[in-house]
């Protein structure tokens, strides 16, 4: 697509002492470079990008600094940086495992406006024996499960259990996750593997957090914890397979809230490593960031003290684990995170309203991560 | 007057206060629930309590009203107020107070990064620590911090003067630690008292601009 192609109108909104707004309508652009406008609470982008329509809105007045991710613009079929919103619930009580999916839903929708576009969930339950695995397939309405479940198990020496699931299905094998994957490849040509481990389940459509919990039947899950995201697309399109969490190793996923700068040199350097991409999703050059250090040998601390260095951008990541959950920002942490913990659960989120919604919230101890620090909860 | 806001909207609230008058001057906010844009642009002199944690933007451009949060408030707390005050008994997230003119602002516990950032004539009390690159560009007023500080305090610092009690990761650019003057100790003790913290005033050291990025020339002035 030719820069001709992208038209742009930025509008910048001061609010002014007096509650007067003022739009000061910026030059048509392909902007260069991040800018800074000192008083801006509001900025909003409304234009096409080759034949797409898109118009978005963030308020942020952090600094009156706008994001670098204005750079984006130049590019075919980018954006600028949105908002997403991202959850997670880690159950320390096992009273409240059978309503885990009720309560994590109920905190998604708390973050419905900060991302409409599309919703994922990643939960954590009904484990695999001890030699099997489980890998989620997300395929789409015209997806005949019979026909995959045919596909998959003709002629094997080994059992294969398909459980189909709306427009996923969780696929049950008597093998190594090596073995798994490479049998789904072989066999099925034509659905996407959203997951990879002996607990883990992840789920994804676009559409609103409602329709999505809902497609799935979310609220009617258990299990020991769950990573949830709703999707403001920014730095790629909206389609399922763009969308959140993102499987980033055996029982591990991330849910991301932010953009990085520095993805598509960092995806190039992971391909040559051997780490395979689906999307030109940014937040997906994270999770092959971190499976890569994880397949290096790398603890998931390390890895994620590494990302620090490595990752360029803004981010809140939650990262689930086999055992538990972990939350990193980056250093300049402009995006929001809050973490709650109780007797009964911890919880974390972009916002406290999501947090709002779980049982003893108002006992809970509540604060906001720290930047570039790392925290984990993990089972004993 | 009362408001739950799990019945009532943040719409009905707001333009209450923007109507109100000065007829009731208590006003009392339930079931907050971390929502945003809470007593916003409060015009009226009035006292406004509100039980609960809120999300972004409370009490954003404010006049003349005395807000009390019970709990813990989210990104802009009181972001472009002018006069008035607010006082959060919990922590406040990021740019709390920024830009803001005028009143004072209290947070008992920590405030997050980018506190009082271009601040522009608030007096700001933290009880606790606060978070990086807080006063950027802060043009006039006063910050204190009971706590700590994080990196980069006051970077680009104009006229506004920080107090501060704890440790400090890093001063910003061209800010730098000044004499603590008489005049400097009584105006602390008027901004402590006021925000009922309980620490003597020669416990904390001032900063401020160097003024070493103050470049402008009266003799250019045609040039802008």
């Amino acid at each position: 697509m030719a820069k001709s192609d992208i038209v742009m109108r930025i509008r910048r909104t001061i609010l002014t002492p007096a509650t007067h707004c003022l739009s000061i309508p910026m030059p048509r652009t392909g902007c260069k470079n991040p800018f800074v406008c000192r008083f801006a609470s509001r900025a909003s982008v409304s234009g096409r990008v080759g034949q797409q329509k898109i118009s978005h809105e963030e308020i942020f007045s952090d600094s009156g600094y706008f994001p670098p991710d204005l750079i984006s613009l130049c590019f075919p079929q980018s954006f600028i940086t949105g908002m997403c919103g991202i959850v997670g619930l880690y159950i320390k009580n096992p009273e409240l495992e059978p309503v885990l999916g009720q309560l994590l839903g109920s905190m998604m929708l708390q973050m419905a406006e900060r991302g409409p576009d599309s919703s994922g969930f990643a939960l954590y339950h009904n484990p695999a024996d001890r030699n099997a695995v489980k890998v989620t397939l997300q395929g789409d309405v015209h997806t005949d499960w019979d026909e995959i479940t045919r596909q998959l198990t003709e002629g094997l020496d080994f059992s294969v259990t398909l459980i189909p699931v709306a427009t996923h299905a969780v696929v049950i094998l008597d093998c190594d996750a090596g073995t798994a994957v490479r049998h789904v490849k072989d066999r099925v040509g034509n659905v996407h593997i959203n997951s990879v481990g002996n607990l883990i389940e992840i789920y994804k459509e676009t559409g609103s957090p409602d329709q999505v919990i809902g497609t799935f039947d979310l609220r009617s899950q258990h299990g020991t914890h769950a990573l949830g995201h709703t999707r403001m697309a920014t730095e790629s399109a909206v389609t399922t397979e763009h969308s959140h969490p993102f499987n980033t190793g055996h029982d591990l996923c991330l849910v991301h809230n932010g953009s990085l700068s520095n993805h598509n040199r960092l995806r190039e350097r992971l391909k040559g490593e051997g780490i395979r991409f689906t999307t030109d999703n940014d937040s997906e050059v994270a999770a092959g960031y971190l499976t890569w250090k994880l397949e290096q040998g790398a603890t998931l601390n390390e890895a994620m003290e590494e990302a620090l260095v490595d990752l360029d951008g803004f981010y809140t990541f939650a990262i689930g684990t086999r055992d538990g959950f972990a939350v990193l920002r980056d250093p300049i942490a402009c995006k929001p995170a809050v973490i709650a913990e109780t007797e009964d659960w911890v919880a974390m989120s972009s916002e406290y309203r999501a947090i709002a919604q779980l049982p003893g919230n108002q006992q809970a101890r509540i604060w906001e991560p720290e930047p570039a620090t790392i925290y984990l909860w993990e089972r004993n | 007057m009362e408001f739950d806001l799990s019945v009532q909207t943040v719409r009905n609230l707001n333009a209450f206060l923007h109507d109100q008058g000065s007829s009731d001057s208590r006003v009392t906010v339930n079931n907050s629930a971390g929502r945003h844009n809470v007593a916003v642009g409060a015009v009226h002199p009035c006292r406004i309590e509100i039980n609960g944690h809120v999300g972004y933007y409370c009490a954003g451009m404010n006049q003349h009203a005395d807000i009390l949060v019970r709990g813990n408030a989210g990104p802009g707390l009181a972001e472009n107020m002018m006069s008035g005050t607010v006082r959060v008994t919990g922590n406040a997230s990021q740019y709390c107070a920024a830009t803001t003119h005028g009143g004072l602002v209290v947070v008992e516990g920590n405030a997050a990064a980018r506190c009082g950032i271009s601040m522009k004539g608030v007096d700001i009390v933290v009880g606790g620590s606060i978070g990086h690159m807080s006063a950027f560009m802060a043009q006039s007023g006063r910050l204190v911090v009971c706590g700590d500080a994080g990196n980069a305090l006051g970077d680009s610092i104009y006229e506004a003067r920080i107090y501060v009690r704890g440790r400090i990761a890093g001063l910003g650019t061209d800010c730098v630690e000044k004499p603590m003057l008489d005049e400097h100790g009584k105006e602390l003790e008027r901004l402590l008292e006021s925000a009922g913290m309980q620490y003597p005033a020669d416990e904390f050291r001032r900063y401020g601009s160097a003024r070493r990025l103050y470049n402008f020339d009266v003799d250019n002035a045609g040039a802008y």
